[in-house]
Order: C-alpha cells, then structure tokens, then sequence
C-alpha cells in the first residue's frame, strides 16, 4: 500500500479512538455538574452517589481523551507536513486558541474537581466542575471551527500556495461552522443521554441496581427524548448547508450519480463505482428531492457533475444511513422509554425486560452515530484537505510506508485493546457495590481540616 | 525593530519556555512513573497520588510547546515531525500507557493492577527515553551515522535519569516516611547517571556541530558563559551532599527538588545559547520557519492574555494541593 493511504489510515484511526472520549466528556462534564448541583439543591444521597459514580467514568474518558488527543496533535506534523506548510496560517492559530483557552482550563481544574474533596469549599469545587466543563466545550468550538474552515473555507487569500487570513471572523465563523457546532454537541448529549440510560437498565437487569439508578435512568430518557427531536432538526440544516456548499458530498450521500428532478430516497442500494449507478436500489420516490429542497421535484446535482473531485461513494452513502437509522433508533427507544416509565410511576422494576435490553445494548449507540457521521463529513471532504482548494495528496508526508505501516499496526493494536479495557471497566464499576463515603457537602473553608497546610 | 523580526523571537522564547515547563513538571511525573519499579504496592498508590492532579495539566505543556512549533514555525514544524516520526509515536505510546494506567490501575479489577502498574512504569521509561533520543537527534541535526545513534541512546538514558532524579526530588518533598527514605536512595542510585549525561551533551554538542563550538568556544564568550557549567556543577555536588544528610527529610525537603529544577533551567540555556536563532541548527533560522506575521500578532494576542492566567491557576491547582500528597478520592 502506498504510503499515503497508509497515512490516512493512521490519522483516520487515531481521529475515530480520540472523538470516542470527547464526545462523552464534553456532556458528561455538563451533566456532572447537574447532579452535583440537584444534591446540593436536595440533599438527597442518590444525587451524590450519582455524581461518584459518573466521576470515575468522567476521568477514565477524560484520561483516554487525553492522551489519543496529544498524539493528534503530534500526527498532524507526522502525517500531513504539507498541510501546515500551506494552511498553517489558518490552522495554526485556531488550534494554539484551543490549548491556550481550553486545554489548559480543562486540565488544570480536573484535578481541583476530582480530588479536591476536604481541601477546596463545595462553592470553588462547583466552579472548578463549570470551568471544565466549560473547558471541554471550548475545545469543541475551536477545533469544529478548524474542521468547518477546512469544509467550507472563507476569509483567506492564497500568496504562492500558501493560505493567508484576511478575515479572522470569516475564518472562525465558516458558513458550516454553527451547524456542525451544534450538530456535535448534541451528538455528544445524545451520547451521554444514551449511556445514562444504557448502564442503568444494564444495572437494573442484573440486579446491580444502586439508590440512584432509577434516578440516572430517568435522566438518561428525559435527555435523550429532549435532545434527538432537535438534532433532526439541525441534522437537516447542516445537511441543507452541505448541499449549498458541497454539493458532491450530498450526491454521495444520496448515491445520486446523474442530476435529476424528484430524486428518490434510496433505503437501500449498492453504489458502484465502476458503472456510475446503483445496483439493488430500494427507495422512496421524490422523498430526496423533498427533504433536501423542501420541493418534490426539487433539482439533486449528480456525481457525474463532480467527475475527478467527488469522494469514493460507498463509504458516505452507507455512513450517512448508519447515523441517520441509529438517530431513528434513538429517536424510538428514549421516547416509548420514557413514556413507559412515566406510565409505570417511575419505577424502576415494572419496566419491560426488552425495554431494559434494548437500552443497554444502546449504551454506546452514541458512539456508532458520532463515527458514521464523521466519517460522513470527513471522507465527503475528500479528495480535498482543504475543500475545492487543496487535495490531501498534496500535503502528505514522505515517510516510507513500511515506518507508517509498523507504527499503524501499533497504534491500531493499542487502541482496541484500550477500548476493549475501557468498556469492561466501565461494566465491572457499574456491577460493584457502592463504595461508602462521606454524605455531607464539602466543608467551608474556614472549618477545613485537611486544607492547605 | 519590525513586527517580522521581534514576533518569531518572541513565539521562540515562548516555545522554549512551554518546553522547559513541559521537561521540568511532566518530568517529575515521568520520574515518579519510572521508579515505582520495585516499589511496594502501598508505595506505588502514594507515588501515583503525589503526581495524580497534576500530570494531565502538565502534559498539556508539551501540546502547548509543539502547538507553538505548529503555528509559529509551520515549516519547521513538518520537517522536525518527519524527521522523528519513529521517536515520535514511541513517546505517544508511552504517553498513551501512562496516562490511561493512572485510571485503569485503580477502576479496573484488582487483578489487572500489577499489568496497569506495568504499563505506567514501561509508559514512563518509554517517554523519557524517547524525549530523550529526540533531544540527541535535534541537537545534532538529524544526522546519520551510527556515532549519531549511540550518542542518541545515550542521552535517551540520560534524560530518563535526570527524570528520575528530578522525580525523587518530588517525592522527597511531597511524602514521608519510608517512601521518602526510598526516594532518597533511588536519588543516590541515579545521580551519578544524570552527572554523566550532563557531561556527555556538554562535551558532545560542540564536537558534532562547529556551529555551536565556535559560539562557546570564542574567546570573550567563553567567560561571560562559565557560571553556566560551574552552577551546574555546584547545583549537582550541592545536591549529592545534601542527599547525605539527615534534614533533606524534615525541612530541607524541597531543595533536592529546587536544585534538580536548577539544573534543568542551566541545561535549557546553554542549549538556548547554542541554538539561537535556528529553529533547525545550521538549516533554518526562526524567521525563515516563522508564519506569516498577520497568524502570529493574531495568536500573540491571545498568549499576552491567555498565558498569564494559565500561570496563574496553574499556581492556584498546585497550591490548593500543597504540602505532603494525601490518598487520592473523588470529591
């Protein structure tokens, strides 16, 4: 294989183990401070309990998120020199605003949050947890700020094939970029919601439940149910948007490779690259043209008017039905869940067991979503780095590929085994007894024992 | 002076001093993370505690530091990253094993403990060493030979041992008991390591690159530079003797950890005076590496602002966890 698919590869494998973690930690961190502050408000214990457990969770991801985001930040110099030699104008400043405004402020109060007890006050503690929280979704604005001025660049000029800003506005605020913004922080509700959820019915399944389960399990529905009606939304903007901006993308998506009126809606179909069209296509007349013009024979720009610049299609396609059906899923699962709990008086044990499985093998449903859709967005981009302007080909490194190759099936091997130790323990915290701590609320500081000494 | 010749001199100082931030704090943790080897398991749980709120925030000095070579020198940024591709994902899978064994050692189950110990001190070593090997092969240019790889393995050792040296520093400072005592003889086990080391780059350097001989070994130079290697060496021997004597285990405590700090600042500035101004020694100047100067007033901006309060709650974190690590639990 040639050295620069193999360098895809790698950064492709590395970008999909990273967003795993953020994508969690982003709304968990949210979260967190939601049950810290309903304890606070209550004093009622499950609320406490609730927020320990999802700590621990919340560091091990925080760890995970960590680490694989540093080795990005180095691959972007291994795997792509050429990019920051041309759009390094562009992209370095938006990745340094990250770590200087958000790394930084995530990393250095995690540590007040998690181990602060007996040496901070609840009131610095609480804002130690907003400010990573905060921290958290800073370092999505900034790098979804990046990836969008790669989709649909602005405010810039090209002076011997480097990128310049003109327009730092017009490059932070890219015409994609409030739409993937919200699209990925509600993936990362939706991930969360579907978590809470999938490990309390997981607990309630095998009797492993704690005092506050059925509590995070109502919260898990609750958000889930509030959250999935407003992706479709913005899901469908960002998608209206893409269409405006990059039109191939959509056709890839659709697998439309001639332009036509009234395009179906394919459920189902095998693209083939060879013959440019669709073998076994099942789908729903006109329903395409309607959902991406809002006009049934709305006009769908085809591949073919893209030939040579169009991404490979199968991989789009497939993705975008991958995270749209999961999206329906969601969509099924945490509204009947909710009801059902509602109509059940919130308990726990009347619930169906097939409600219950169906939610734990959902767990990670967010996850599944997330990657199809990056995966979308991202090989849509493709032959592009930067769209229409500069093709990954171009910037990519020459290391042989025997090095990429080696270090590729290292990194590839870390990572599952990584993810196969994270999902175990995460299903063995949440099968072991509660371990007994302290009930009241951190002490002011003037009273406080074990403080600074 | 023009924006064009002042802003890259600026981004470079600010890149060394997120580096040496970065040597300085991560290194302790790395030194901490290295010598759990043989440690008791009690031992092993207040080491990793010592350093438990702070290594993800001193981690972030590195990204900080390479984030500095990526948006202001983008050029050199590709070519040094290629030029270490295989140090490079070493040290990212050691970074990768420690970071993560910090929380699966204790979430995971019981017996998968020692393997998470495992990972974190191999992580650490791996991380250190292949710093190291870096720093060997970007003070000498990259060049190729096999006299280049040993000196390379050799300051790979080196910088793993000024790590361990620095993080039995910490540990004296920061616990009591018998695991200070063992800290205090794992010091005295390194040290003559790191003094090795020390004199290897010393002496090396020059000889590699007439670049750097003709800096130092020029005649007025040669003696407004002496307190550089003489401090060195008083901070070292200060340090040697100190280890000696019974007060580094009450009140004396933080000076085995100054000096060490002390040691490292000396090496950064030599190093600085003799690379000054190559971004890449004898190949590219800082302002021939520098991004256009539009990109950095627009993230000088944001460093005059940022960088500051970084410092500042950065003093804050350490301060809120100051005097002798207790056991870790969540709030």
């Amino acid at each position: 294989m040639d050295a620069f698919v193999l360098a895809r590869m790698q950064f492709a494998a590395n970008i999909t183990f990273h967003i795993l973690f953020p994508t969690i930690n982003i709304a968990l961190a949210w979260m967190l401070l939601f049950f810290r502050a309903r304890w606070l408000a209550t004093h009622d214990a499950a609320w406490l309990g609730a927020y320990r457990f999802w700590t621990k969770v919340f560091a091990l991801s925080f760890a995970l998120g960590v680490v694989s985001g540093i080795t990005m930040s180095f691959q972007f110099g291994t795997n792509w020199p050429g990019f920051m030699e041309r759009a390094g104008n562009i992209a370095g400043p938006l990745l340094g605003y990250e770590v200087l405004t958000a790394f930084f402020l995530e990393a250095s109060f995690l540590g007040v949050m998690l181990f602060g007890h007996g040496r901070v006050s609840e009131r610095i503690h609480l804002v130690a947890t907003v400010l990573v929280a905060f921290g958290t979704s800073l370092s999505a604005f900034w790098i979804l700020s990046l990836n969008s001025w790669m989709q649909t660049p602005q405010g810039f000029e090209i002076i011997n094939g480097e990128f310049h800003a003109l327009d730092w506005w017009a490059v932070i605020f890219s015409p994609s970029f409030p739409y993937r913004l919200a699209h990925k922080l509600l993936a990362s509700g939706l991930t969360v919601a579907f978590m809470l959820a999938g490990v309390s019915a997981w607990q309630l399944l095998r009797h492993k439940a704690q005092a506050w389960t059925a509590l995070v399990l109502r919260v898990g529905l609750t958000l889930g149910a509030l959250l999935i009606p407003l992706q479709i939304m913005v899901g469908d903007m960002h998608g209206l948007n893409t269409l405006k901006y990059q039109p191939a993308k959509i056709a890839a998506m659709e697998g439309v490779w001639q332009t036509e009126r009234g395009a179906p809606l394919l459920l189902f179909a095998w693209p083939n690259e060879t013959t440019r069209s669709n073998d076994l296509a099942v789908g729903i007349p006109n329903m395409a043209s309607l959902i991406l013009t809002h006009e049934r024979t709305g006009e769908v720009r085809g591949l073919d008017e893209f030939k040579g610049a169009h991404p490979p299609v199968k991989p789009l396609f497939f993705g975008f039905r991958v995270m749209v059906g999961t999206g329906l899923l969601m969509l099924l699962a945490s509204w009947l869940g909710l009801w059902l709990f509602w109509r059940r008086q919130w308990r726990p044990e009347r619930l169906p067991r097939l409600l219950l499985q169906s939610l734990a093998w959902m767990s990670f449903s967010g996850w599944l979503a997330t990657v199809a859709g990056w995966y979308v967005t991202e090989i849509g981009r493709q032959p592009f780095i930067v769209y229409g302007l500069l093709r990954s080909s171009e910037v990519a490194s020459n290391t042989p590929s025997a090095t990429i190759a080696l270090t590729l099936a290292c990194y590839v091997t870390l990572y599952l085994a990584l993810i196969t130790a994270y999902i175990s323990v995460i299903k063995y915290m949440a099968g072991k007894p509660v371990d007994a701590g302290p009930v009241e609320p951190l002490p002011t500081p003037g009273l406080n024992p074990g403080g600074a000494a | 002076m023009s924006p064009d010749i002042w802003m890259p001199l600026v981004f470079m100082g600010l890149m060394g001093l997120a580096l040496l931030i970065y040597v300085v704090l991560d290194g302790y943790d790395l030194g901490v993370g290295m010598l759990m080897t043989g440690a008791s398991d009690a031992d092993k749980d207040r080491m990793v505690a010592s350093i438990g709120p702070f290594w993800d925030a001193n981690e972030t000095w590195l990204v900080l530091g390479v984030g500095i070579l990526l948006v202001a020198f983008p050029k050199a940024h590709g070519l040094i990253l290629q030029a270490l591709y295989l140090p490079v994902a070493l040290m990212l899978i050691g970074l990768m094993l420690r970071g993560v064994a910090f929380d699966f050692r204790v979430k995971a189950q019981t017996q998968w403990k020692p393997l998470w110990n495992r990972a974190f001190m191999l992580g650490s070593l791996l991380t250190a060493a292949s710093q190291g090997w870096m720093l060997a092969r970007y003070i000498t240019g990259f060049a190729s030979g096999w006299g280049y790889t040993l000196f390379a393995a050799a300051i790979a050792m080196a910088l793993a041992a000024a790590y361990a040296l620095l993080g039995a520093g910490w540990l004296i400072m920061k616990t009591e008991g018998t695991l200070q005592a063992l800290a205090v003889k794992r010091a005295k086990r390194v040290w003559p390591a790191v003094v090795l080391g020390l004199a290897l780059v010393s002496l090396a350097t020059p000889l590699v690159s007439p670049t750097v001989a003709a800096r130092w070994f020029s005649m007025p130079a040669l003696i407004a530079l002496l307190p550089i290697p003489l401090m060195t060496a008083v901070a070292l021997l200060a340090l040697r003797a100190l280890l000696n004597s019974h007060r580094v285990l009450g009140k004396l405590c933080w000076l085995p950890f100054a000096l060490m700090v002390m040691v490292m600042l000396l090496g950064f500035l030599g190093l600085a005076y003799s690379l000054y101004p190559y971004v890449l020694i004898d190949r590219m100047t800082v302002w021939q590496a520098a991004a256009a100067p539009k990109s950095l007033a627009f993230i000088l901006w944001g460093c005059a602002i940022t960088v500051p309060a970084i410092l500042a709650y950065t003093v804050f974190a350490y301060r809120v966890f100051w005097g002798k690590a207790g056991e870790l639990s969540y709030a």
